[in-house]
């Protein structure tokens, strides 16, 4: 978890130095700091405590205008099909959940004034009053009923079927209060609606296009793969947002995207390459704001077939991978240090004590001389399609080369990888997106029916750990559990997680009230509606 | 004399029929043959074995190609195109927009570029071995040489970050007045002028040099033709031929092939929606732009022909 300096630049010294100069006060040098959310980003309680010292007072007005990475005509406003980042900042933008995620990873309220159960299985939600949709209908119950049932429609195509699927029972108390049951308890429940599938649209709803939600904008246009606008919804229950209106698209190239902030058009860039950071270096006016979620791309070596299915083997690449080079060149910095396990930092549940496997060519020799693979050629799938995977496959391959150690590093074509080669090959890098439960991590990547087990991980103890944590609404004990089970993910699986790597979006200074948030970069993609633009 | 145009034209018409046809089942296979499964594809990473057949079924992916080729043709002369596999939305709504989108940058960028070329191209012949000339020749070998995306993303550093006088990006929909227009199309109209331009005016000059070479033009100097009476009278005519196929080619390349100017810009045109519609493997989308371009690029280069034919002196 140490954050080295790498991903401070010149132009933060420069800019600290400058303000200092000027005179500048402690909290003006940590608002300073804020907006670069830099080198202190991965502790995002510290930035929390930090963002309210200087929560200036926001300015109304303006108009926000903002690029993400990727768009194309099969974008959709409907919350259950959402996939991409685009998705979620319009649907963020237009519509609202029930909960969401603070800077910490806790679940706080949004449409639910409560959520409580006595059991993890029944659960009652008591909804906010006063909320009204754009077209001016009430919130009601039904709303919420319809918006968590469509899930469950297979012609509905949602994204998060497999975890809406526990929700069995649904039941109107009255106007403002809805009973969910669960298949089998599962104190998640709180988190889990706080993704962003699960946003509430108005009951009955099938044509998504107009954007009808209870959220911050109102959909005034909506071009798939060309750009939204939004305008300030005058009735939010919130009372606000700050500025006037939200204007969304996505400019793929890089490059572009750059020249776009640079050049006044934008005031944010999401998604930055750390390599074209520099290229904010000794410009004024701009600003980086850096997120650690959950997202991490893995070496999996799978342990039901050779080599992987020699203990050894896979003991010997724990030790063989350079986990701070990798974060210091693949990553150019913007990263934290993994420990082979998928519940980031940034997450509440996260094992701090856990510290990750050291560098060790000379151990990973011994392991691989006992397994007698040395001087073997083994292949290493590894491909574009999953972030600095190729990076990461050529520092793991001139590591191994100094210990006599023979690493065929295959590149494959992005196109097609997660069919072809993803959770097939014996060795092969993949791509993990953050996820808000360790429950949702353990169950989707390691227990042992698991979908996704990467490295076929199976251990009848760790099914039964995952059970007993989902249903226990004593925190302490959860994160008991999950701390073990972190650390049996560590030792025992196949799949080795070298970091945890950072979004940076760039931003103007003139955007302000940007933080953090580990369900995503652009703040969790619900910028939107808390940031104001600086006259 | 005119029967013998017109049975030309009509002959050129029904070859260009032809081959739209042919070019319709070349398209229709060849994505066919796109690896990856559409309904895979669709339902991403959390695609099950179930939900695929399902989805194929819906799709009627399961019918044999040549039923599912007829169809689509059949839909076609219908003036229907068929719907997006990606969101569900009639193909033609999808492409409405970014067509017209496509056609106000090709038209704007037409209009500059080819009398722009034309002049150059021309002029340059007239002055041939001057130092006028020999500025055009390089200039043009220079800009032919530079790629497009080079030239585009060296005009957005110069304009848009460092001057500040231009926007980086273009979009359509926002331009109220003329001014607005022209600040917003100034670069990528540039930026395509450029690539087209230098084509044009190469073929252009080669072609009047050539006329200025033949035996008859050398009458016309002797007659005592001036220097322009006898380029434009004389030379001129017989060098359209080449020159419309020259200006026609480059113009079918504004079409389909700008899909770097596209995404420097972000201009929201239908060389980038055929490339989003190829990555979601939206096939009904993928097959209506392939043939719009073909289609495009067929009347143009049509255009062009019969243009030759009837500016040819010996047929008139």
């Amino acid at each position: 978890m140490s954050d080295t300096t790498t991903n401070w630049s010149r132009s933060d010294d420069a800019m600290i130095e400058r303000s200092i100069r000027g005179g500048a006060s402690r909290r003006d040098l940590l608002k300073l700091m804020l907006v670069n959310g830099m080198a202190m980003a991965a502790a995002s309680t510290v930035l929390g405590r930090a963002s309210q010292a200087v929560a200036a007072t926001p300015v109304k007005g303006g108009a926000l205008k903002a690029a993400g990475w990727s768009s194309s005509t099969a974008d959709t406003l409907d919350p259950a099909k959402a996939s991409l980042s685009t998705d979620y900042v319009r649907c963020c933008s237009f519509y609202n959940r029930l909960t969401f995620l603070d800077q910490a990873g806790v679940p706080q309220m949004e449409l639910a004034e409560s959520i409580e159960s006595s059991d993890a299985q029944t659960w009652t939600i008591k909804l906010k009053k006063g909320v009204t949709f754009h077209n001016g209908k009430d919130l009601t119950s039904d709303d919420v009923i319809y918006s968590l049932k469509r899930h469950l429609d297979k012609a509905t195509g949602s994204k998060v079927a497999a975890i809406a699927v526990q929700m069995t029972g649904f039941k109107a108390v009255d106007k403002n209060t809805v009973e969910i049951t669960l298949a089998s308890p599962n104190a998640d429940l709180p988190t889990i609606l706080s993704m962003h599938h699960f946003m509430i649209v108005a009951d009955g709803t099938t044509d998504f296009s107009s954007g009808n939600g209870t959220g911050a904008f109102k959909c005034k246009q909506f071009e798939p793969g060309v750009r939204s606008i939004g305008v300030r919804n005058p009735n939010y229950f919130k009372g606000g947002p700050n500025v006037d209106s939200f204007e969304f698209f996505a400019i793929q190239d890089e490059n572009a995207r750059i020249n776009a902030l640079l050049s006044g058009d934008i005031h944010l860039a999401a998604a930055i390459n750390p390599r074209s950071v520099r290229l904010f270096d000794g410009v004024n006016g701009f600003a980086l704001s850096k997120t650690t979620s959950g997202n991490y791309t893995d070496l999996n070596i799978r342990m039901d077939m050779a080599p992987g299915n020699n203990r050894d083997f896979v003991e010997g690449m724990k030790y063989l991978v350079n986990r701070e080079q990798i974060v210091k060149s693949a990553l150019r910095g913007f990263g934290v240090v993994g420990n082979d396990q998928p519940v980031s930092p940034a997450n509440f549940y996260h094992n701090a004590a856990l510290k990750p496997k050291a560098f060790d060519p000379e151990k990973a020799k011994f392991h691989f001389q006992k397994a007698g693979v040395l001087g073997q050629p083994i292949e290493v799938i590894t491909s574009d399609a999953a972030n600095s995977a190729i990076d990461m496959a050529v520092i793991v391959q001139a590591t191994a080369a100094q210990i006599g150690m023979k690493l065929d590093v295959k590149r494959v074509p992005s196109d097609g990888y997660w069919s072809n080669y993803w959770l097939k090959a014996p060795i092969h890098f993949g791509n993990v997106n953050p996820r808000p439960t360790p429950d949702i991590l353990f169950s989707l990547l390691y227990k042992s029916d698991a979908p996704w087990n990467e490295s076929r991980y199976t251990s009848e103890k760790f099914d039964k750990m995952l059970a007993e944590a989902r249903a226990s609404l004593d925190q302490a004990k959860r994160r008991e559990i999950y701390n073990e089970m972190q650390i049996m993910v560590s030792e025992e699986a196949g799949t080795i997680i070298p970091a945890y790597i950072s979004n940076v979006d760039a931003v103007t200074e003139k955007l302000k009230g940007l933080e953090p948030n580990p369900l995503g970069g652009m703040m969790g993609y619900a910028f939107a509606e808390y940031v104001w633009l600086a006259t | 004399m005119r029967r013998q145009i017109s049975s030309l034209v009509m002959r050129r018409l029904l070859i260009a029929l032809i081959t739209l046809l042919i070019v319709s089942i070349a398209v229709f296979s060849a994505t066919a043959l796109l690896p990856g499964d559409t309904a895979t594809i669709l339902l991403g990473q959390s695609a099950t074995p179930e939900a695929v057949e399902g989805l194929r079924k819906a799709m009627h992916l399961n019918d044999p190609a040549i039923i599912r080729f007829l169809k689509w043709i059949a839909g076609i002369f219908q003036g229907d195109f068929g719907t997006s596999y990606a969101n569900n939305v009639p193909i033609a709504n999808l492409i409405h927009g970014r067509l017209a989108n496509t056609m106000k940058l090709a038209g704007l960028t037409a209009a500059i570029a080819v009398p722009f070329a034309l002049t150059l191209g021309i002029t340059a012949a007239m002055w041939r071995g001057t130092l006028y000339d020999r500025i055009v020749t390089v200039a043009t070998i220079g800009i032919i040489s530079v790629p497009e995306f080079m030239i585009a993303t060296l005009a957005v550093l110069l304009f848009a970050v460092y001057l500040k006088w231009l926007p980086a990006l273009s979009f359509t929909n926002e331009t109220k007045s003329f001014y607005d227009l022209m600040r917003t199309y100034a670069m990528p109209v540039m930026t395509l002028t450029f690539g087209v331009s230098a084509q044009m005016i190469r073929m252009t000059r080669a072609a009047v040099v050539e006329t200025l070479n033949t035996p008859y033009v050398e009458m016309a100097l002797l007659k005592g033709a001036s220097r322009p009476r006898m380029v434009l009278r004389h030379a001129l005519p017989n060098a359209l031929g080449p020159i419309v196929n020259a200006v026609a080619l480059s113009l079918s390349y504004l079409l389909g092939g700008v899909i770097i100017v596209e995404t420097i810009f972000n201009y929201p045109g239908i060389a980038k929606l055929m490339v989003d519609a190829v990555s979601t493997r939206d096939l009904p989308l993928i097959q209506t732009c392939a043939m719009i371009f073909c289609l495009g690029y067929l009347a143009l280069i049509t255009a062009a022909d019969i243009v030759a034919v009837l500016s040819n002196p010996r047929l008139r």
